[in-house]
């Protein structure tokens, strides 16, 4: 659909606008510069004793520091994954594995992430016991019903830090502190809200924590787990002697030095960005709130991610506003049932209590700090116009 | 994911809208699942002389309705009623395996229309 992308505003320039950054970022510059050297002359297996194998291992600790840095953590805590739905799975299954004869029950929630989700379904199946916490209306878990859960079977609880979809940011401090004084583990999933927020080891308390570099404007196919020490669980892939044994393989040094560069532009440019897509955000929000009637704010007004917007319009339906605002240039994403392969709803939203007829016309836009104020108008008119263009086509909506 | 021409008939849907005194309706599926379809029809000594519909459903959806209303379009009746989900969906050079059934919604919506046509036929002889 390349060919499609509209021109606006005669200067004949191809509108590219992309406002999905929960889905991924554009790798910032800085971190391609940092990654090339690694895929040229810096080729060596960080195992290799020789100056080759050296420059490698060099490059794989000062990334390993930098990332622990950022976390609060110590480099000996960094686990590096192929991304976050490895880290995930290492989690779950490298606790519930090493951990099957002390108790087989894990709490999560009903709105986790896929790799969550379907890590802890695969443990179902396997004789493991899950209980799925609730959510609120506005995508909230109640630390209490996490408490309530807790048996003396729980090895672990993991509730993500931010939901990907509708950005609801969850306590997971005291979620923390519920599961130390019941001596259980704490693991969560934070893709989606590093970079966006501060995520420090200390202040959350958790013992495991997944991040994924591609999300940070970083590469794809690297991520880490935080692993606090102590903890111990069991590595899934057998082999070498890689990643405090957690992780056999040669180390992906390119993506790992793509990821220390992201984190570190991350935190230089954390309480900026923060500012700059809160203010974006909040714009954008009321923009569309104000000007399409019957659309509605999906989770929470003020806990949420700084850069997420989630919207649903009645009468129309997601993958339909999805492809038409495509046409004009700007990609954002859904939860439409239309839009899936399973063609059933987001979980999420349904998770939230949206009565059927309404879950699904929703959007998710996710804003970026490339992102500037006049995209987010040339959105929202173009969203106006779509939403009342289709709501024209729709048999179910009211005549005006 | 989706064929020139279904891009160009989401874009561009002919035949939007409803017909005040049409001599069929057809509704078909649910708003519930997300997917609804009501098609109207004029029907003038055997062919259709017109078709309207609306659609609350996904970009597959409305190209398969607006496909099917300008297949339909001067067939008689005999003729829109051997129009089937492959056809539309072959008119349309394909759709994804998954969106399928979304043709299936057209063909539907075109039939019920004829056969409320032809039920107030019977009731007005």
């Amino acid at each position: 659909m390349g060919n499609m992308y509209p021109k606006i505003r005669g200067d004949n320039k191809v509108v590219r606008i992309y406002m999905d950054h929960g889905a991924t970022t554009r790798p910032d510059p800085e971190v391609v510069n940092a990654m090339l050297p690694f895929f040229n002359e810096l080729f060596g297996n960080a195992s290799s004793l020789h100056t080759f194998g050296q420059e490698a291992a060099q490059a794989l600790i000062c990334s390993r520091k930098t990332v622990a840095d950022f976390l609060g953590a110590e480099p000996e805590e960094i686990i590096f994954t192929s991304g976050g739905t490895e880290s995930d799975n290492l989690a779950l299954k490298g606790i519930a594995y090493l951990k099957k004869n002390k108790g087989k029950h894990i709490i999560t929630s009903v709105i986790e992430h896929p790799a969550i989700l379907n890590t802890c379904k695969y443990l179902d199946e396997i004789g493991y016991r899950i209980t799925y916490v609730p959510v609120d209306d506005q995508g909230l878990v109640d630390p209490a019903d996490v408490e309530d859960a807790v048996t003396d079977n729980t090895i672990l609880i993991s509730i993500m830090h931010a939901n990907n979809e509708i950005g609801t940011i969850q306590p997971i401090k005291e979620i923390s502190a519920i599961a130390h004084e019941h001596g259980v583990l704490v693991h969560t999933d934070a893709v989606q809200s590093v970079g966006k927020m501060p995520v420090n080891m200390d202040d959350l308390g958790v013992d495991m924590l997944s991040i994924s570099a591609h999300k940070i404007y970083g590469p794809k196919g690297v991520g880490a787990l935080y692993v606090r020490k102590g903890t111990r669980l069991l590595g899934l892939s057998q082999g070498g002697s890689h990643e405090m044994k957690k992780r056999a393989g040669t180390e992906n040094i390119p993506g790992i030095v793509g990821m220390a560069k992201a984190v570190e532009l991350a935190e230089q440019r954390l309480e900026g960005d923060t500012k700059y897509l809160e203010n974006l955000r909040d714009t954008m929000i009321r923009k569309i709130l104000d000007s399409i009637p019957e659309s509605y704010l999906n989770g929470h007004p003020t806990k949420r991610l700084c850069n997420n917007v989630h919207v649903r319009f009645s009468y129309v339906e997601g993958e339909s506003l999805l492809m038409m605002l495509d046409m004009k240039g700007v990609a954002v994403s859904t939860g439409s049932a239309c839009s899936s392969k399973s063609l059933e709803p987001s979980h999420v939203l349904a998770a939230l209590g949206i009565i059927p007829e309404k879950i699904h016309g929703n959007l998710r836009i996710t804003l970026g700090h490339e992102n500037t104020m006049d995209e987010v108008d040339y959105v929202v008119e173009n969203l106006i116009d779509i939403v009342k263009k289709l709501r024209a086509m729709s048999p179910i909506a009211p005549k005006d | 994911m989706y064929s020139g021409k279904v891009m160009d008939h989401f874009s561009n849907p002919r035949n939007v809208g409803e017909i005040e005194d049409a001599d069929g309706v057809g509704e078909v599926g649910n708003p519930v699942c997300g997917d609804m379809m009501t098609i109207y029809i004029k029907v003038d000594n055997g062919k259709l002389t017109n078709i309207k519909f609306k659609t609350f459903d996904c970009g597959a959806a409305i190209a398969t309705s607006s496909m099917i209303t300008e297949m339909a379009m001067g067939m008689t009746i005999e003729q829109a009623l051997e129009i089937t989900r492959d056809s539309v969906a072959d008119a349309l050079d394909g759709l994804p395996p998954v969106k399928l059934h979304c043709s299936n919604l057209a063909a539907d919506g075109l039939h019920a229309a004829i056969e409320d046509y032809l039920k107030k036929k019977e009731a007005g002889n």
